[in-house]
């Protein structure tokens, strides 16, 4: 059963701007890209940068502390030091508000 | 100000990332901290982040035009009086700004293209002397525990102070030998057991591969020399104009960080940021801006005199000058000689009197 979280609202996302949403203790980071909202896990799988920090340039995010890059589409690690994938959740956009599917991240 | 860098005792073994002072330094939770920013608008921070191909392309075009400037003079100073001089330069335009380049590919902020990034930092590595991935993976470290005894690979100025040591470093001495003899143990299937520490065994097998290539070009820069009979392709390729022209980069990095505080979780405390003249920034690609730098490490080079204005009321006032920073760091220096204890300790902004910048010696304990 998917467990939809209401994240943020749709409208303080901006394209290519990533947003941290912290709940129950984990850090996700939310990116807006390309016309589709995704969902990851918000700490860097190197050493736990804050990935909302980041950079996000197409499909493509950027850890600010050393350049570890990630695709936003599947999590894969695409640059060292990030060697990790990070986990990917499940979105959707109703009423205006960001919901992520926390309970099957990828 | 002043502040101590190290307790009395606590010896250059504090530095050896085995059996050194990191184990204490994590202990006491300065390895990967949370380190001091300056705050900066993060509309203004995404725009100076952004990258573009054409700088660089431009600046390293500009860059090999140099290099292969200096190459024709030597090739004119052949059998003449003027060939040293112009080996010198040669080298120095070699080996100088590799470093830099070196670095800001290393931190893929030259390039927006990536394989661009790639391309410049193998290449100038291999003009620095640097193993691609040893150095790569050591270079993250720097960022993560800068300045952290026992953590951070690459404090250059150690203490106490060993004066021939630090002028041997500088003139390049200790470099490029060191890097070549590793380059051999990693081309014999060998990892050094320090870096072993930094490196992820996942990244072992690049580190032997790049080694071996390597060694195939030295070998093969030796095998010119010997067919044309001359000594020019080992004068102008490999260890030689590496050390030759280290000097360079180093008359600019050592003002990095030479003499400021160990084990402080603030850049503007470790860190130096000098002000340089437009021909310096371009040979160093503006890492005299080395505040800045590690606190924002994802601006490209050429933002970061914009980054520097945007943060500059948040720390330090700046080395004036080249000349201004030498005199306090060999002044600096001259007192570490006598006293490891001491280093120097640049004033924050009044209205960071209250802040609690930690400055924490446990782990040299």
């Amino acid at each position: 059963m998917p467990r939809w979280v209401e994240a943020v609202p749709f409208a303080s996302l901006e394209e290519e701007e990533p947003v941290r949403f912290d709940h129950e203790g984990r850090s996700y980071v939310l990116v807006r890209t390309g016309g589709r909202v995704y969902a990851l896990d918000g700490l860097c799988t190197h050493e736990a940068a804050d990935l909302s920090e980041g950079l996000v340039n197409g499909h493509v995010l950027e850890c600010p502390k050393h350049s570890g890059r990630f695709d936003v589409r599947d999590g894969r690690a695409l640059r060292v030091p990030a060697r990790v994938g990070l986990r990917t959740y499940e979105t959707k956009t109703e009423g205006g508000l960001v919901y992520i599917d926390i309970e099957h991240g990828a | 100000m002043t502040a101590t860098a190290m307790p009395h005792g606590a010896g250059r073994h504090a530095y050896r990332l085995i059996g050194g002072a990191g184990d204490r330094a994590v202990a006491n939770g300065l390895s990967n901290a949370a380190w001091y920013k300056s705050p900066v608008p993060r509309s203004l921070l995404k725009a100076l982040m952004r990258r573009g191909d054409a700088r660089a392309a431009w600046d390293t075009l500009l860059w090999y035009l140099l290099i292969a400037g200096a190459g024709a003079i030597v090739f004119a100073s052949l059998h003449t009086a003027w060939l040293v001089p112009a080996l010198l330069l040669y080298s120095t335009l070699y080996a100088g700004p590799a470093d830099s380049r070196w670095h800001e590919a290393g931190h893929a902020t030259a390039f927006r293209t990536p394989w661009l990034n790639d391309l410049l930092y193998q290449i100038a590595s291999f003009q620095v002397m640097r193993r691609p991935t040893v150095w790569r993976w050591s270079h993250a470290r720097h960022h993560t525990d800068t300045l952290i005894t026992g953590r951070d690979p690459e404090i250059q100025v150690q203490l106490p102070i060993r004066p021939l040591v630090v002028i041997a470093d500088f003139f390049g001495l200790t470099l490029a030998p060191s890097e070549f003899a590793k380059m051999l143990v990693n081309a014999s299937g060998r990892m050094i057991a320090e870096e072993a520490t930094f490196i992820p065994a996942s990244e072992w097998p690049r580190v032997i591969r790049e080694a071996r290539l390597w060694l195939a070009a030295h070998v093969a820069v030796v095998a010119a020399a010997v067919a044309i009979g001359s000594w020019l392709p080992l004068l102008m390729i490999g260890p030689l104009p590496s050390i030759c022209g280290a000097w360079l980069y180093n008359f600019f990095g050592i003002t990095q960080h030479a003499c400021l505080p160990e084990n402080v979780l603030d850049h503007r405390l470790n860190s130096r940021t000098v002000l340089m003249n437009p021909v310096s920034r371009f040979l160093y690609w503006n890492m005299n801006y080395h505040v800045e730098h590690h606190m924002y490490p994802l601006v490209p080079y050429h933002a970061l005199p914009a980054l520097h204005d945007a943060v500059k009321a948040d720390c330090p006032p700046p080395s004036p000058s080249l000349w201004a920073s030498y005199r306090e760091v060999i002044s600096a220096l001259r007192r570490q000689w006598r006293d490891p204890g001491y280093a120097v300790v640049r004033p924050l902004p009044a209205r960071d009197s209250d802040l609690k910048t930690r400055i924490d010696h446990a782990a040299l304990g």
